[in-house]
């Protein structure tokens, strides 16, 4: 017979906290289980289980929706490092079933087609902690509102054209930056002007930072952009199609691993940019008609 | 003044540098080789075990780490940093680790991340207050060698007894995350009792 166990789990130390552990690190969408230990053993720190690559989802169109249970089990029995997965922005159901199949962390994704142009998930209830996007800095604390434990700055994802992902990032931490230089009677206007819980405004302009984890995401295909995401402020990146959507993903994981750790060193960042093939081909955002723009989908 | 590294190539390094700096000491980030000398001890912070070594490698760090680890440079690892500090892995001989500490651990031993918890540590080294353990995808120490001693345990979900907070000689590990607290005794434990004396 087993002891009941006081043990907590799933409070928010333990979701916020999982999130502090991938810090420094390239998370990497995968489609298949021998990417995702192309990506453990390039030094990915997690992997994001998904049915279709961003590029391959707006080449070939249609409702995207979260994976197969079979393939997200293959990948969490082929790697030990922590397996990620995509729901839906606002299907809660889906991220019942993420949680079911013992994914460490969920994406309310906009990358999928929503399933509610209304409300996102209420992610308090879940014990499996989830990462959403923001384009900036009222998005974001929405989102931790409703109980995000790491936010991810969004670009254009499936474009491998940064300019969205620099753009948001930037917004983000300039809108921190310039409540924290507010007198505190001005915090009442500024939680008015973001949409978003004067409480969490407070805590954002008193620390300086989002209480959780920021990384980035959306475009990211080299170690270049990589780097430039760590030395504006990012925590740490996702890669999505930039890496096997590529002429040698092996040699290009390894190289975008490496340079998020030597982010301010232009001699690593030079060595390990060489020799890498073909990056992905990309798409300039302003060639995407507006209703196809994935970062626009969630408010 | 006594200065400590925190192995910095990836993980949650600031952290550790803040609850460093509580107990008053200096700390600088340590991602080069040169960036060991002059360091008093070192800290291998929470991060994922697996991308820290083969970050390790491309830094070559690894060999540089053994050495120091065995002329007794003291280090203290947490979650990740226990893994890479201990012998084995259980169920995974082939994960490369720094290794240093007679311990076989396993990975991942409470559950994925939904079992993540928060629970007591029963420690008596730091005192009768147990210590507020957060436990993250953490291991325990499955097999240990004789000349190493159980610091604190925690009671697992099933009721059991588990080794998560252990000694020997200059290296100190602990399977929690005490930089995600506001408790600063296990890091003026390492500082005073391991670095200091």
């Amino acid at each position: 017979m087993s002891t009941e166990s006081d043990n907590l789990i799933g409070t928010d130390r333990v979701k916020r906290g999982m999130a502090e552990q991938l810090k420094g690190g390239v998370i990497m969408d995968v489609v298949t289980a021998e990417q995702a230990k192309i990506a453990e053993d390039a030094g990915a720190v997690a992997v994001m289980a998904l049915e279709r690559v961003p590029a391959d989802i707006r080449a070939q169109g249609g409702v995207s929706r979260a994976s197969d249970p079979d393939m997200i089990e293959s990948i969490i029995d082929t790697v030990s490092i922590p397996v990620m997965a995509k729901a839906r922005i606002g299907h809660f159901v889906e991220a019942q079933i993420l949680q079911a199949l013992g994914v460490d962390y969920i994406d309310e994704s906009e990358v999928l087609t929503p399933a509610d142009y209304v409300n996102h998930i209420d992610k308090q209830p879940f014990t499996v902690p989830f990462v959403c996007g923001a384009t900036n800095l009222g998005e974001a604390l929405r989102r931790i509102n409703e109980g995000a434990a790491m936010i991810r700055s969004k670009g254009e994802a499936g474009t491998g054209d940064v300019s969205n992902a620099t753009g948001h990032i930037r917004k983000i931490l300039g809108e921190i930056a310039a409540l924290s230089a507010m007198r505190e009677d001005e915090l009442y206007v500024a939680a008015k002007e973001l949409q978003a819980p004067y409480e969490l405004v407070r805590e954002v302009a008193e620390r300086g930072s989002l209480p959780v984890v920021l990384f980035t995401a959306g475009g990211i295909a080299t170690p270049a952009d990589a780097a430039m995401m760590m030395q504006l402020g990012a925590d740490g990146v996702f890669v999505g199609s930039g890496i096997f959507k590529s002429g040698n993903p092996a040699a290009r994981a390894s190289a975008v691993v490496e340079a998020t750790t030597n982010f301010d060193n232009p001699e690593v960042l030079a060595k390990v940019s060489r020799g890498l093939g073909e990056a992905m081909v990309g798409i300039n955002v302003d060639d995407i008609p507006q209703p196809h723009r994935l970062a626009e989908r969630g408010w | 003044m006594t200065t400590i590294g925190v192995l910095a190539v990836q993980g949650d390094v600031r952290e550790h540098r803040a609850m460093l700096e509580q107990v008053g000491t200096d700390t600088v980030d340590v991602r080069y080789v040169d960036e060991l000398d002059g360091i008093d001890g070192l800290v291998i912070p929470g991060g994922e075990s697996t991308a820290i070594i083969n970050l390790l490698k491309r830094q070559e760090l690894v060999e540089p780490l053994r050495a120091q680890i065995a002329e007794g440079l003291p280090v203290y690892g947490s979650c990740a940093g226990m893994i890479l500090l201990s012998d084995k892995v259980e169920g995974r001989e082939d994960q490369e680790l720094l290794g240093g500490m007679d311990i076989a651990v396993k990975r991942n031993a409470f559950g994925r991340q939904v079992a993540s918890f928060e629970a007591p540590v029963y420690c008596q080294t730091i005192g009768d207050e147990p210590f507020h353990g957060i436990f993250i995808r953490a291991p325990w120490a499955e097999v240990i060698g004789d000349g190493v001693k159980v610091l604190g345990t925690v009671t697992d979900h099933e009721g059991q007894t588990r080794a998560v907070a252990l000694r020997q000689g200059s290296l100190f590990v602990t399977a929690f995350h005490p930089e995600l607290t506001d408790d600063t005794r296990m890091h003026e434990y390492f500082v005073r009792e391991i670095v200091q004396s």
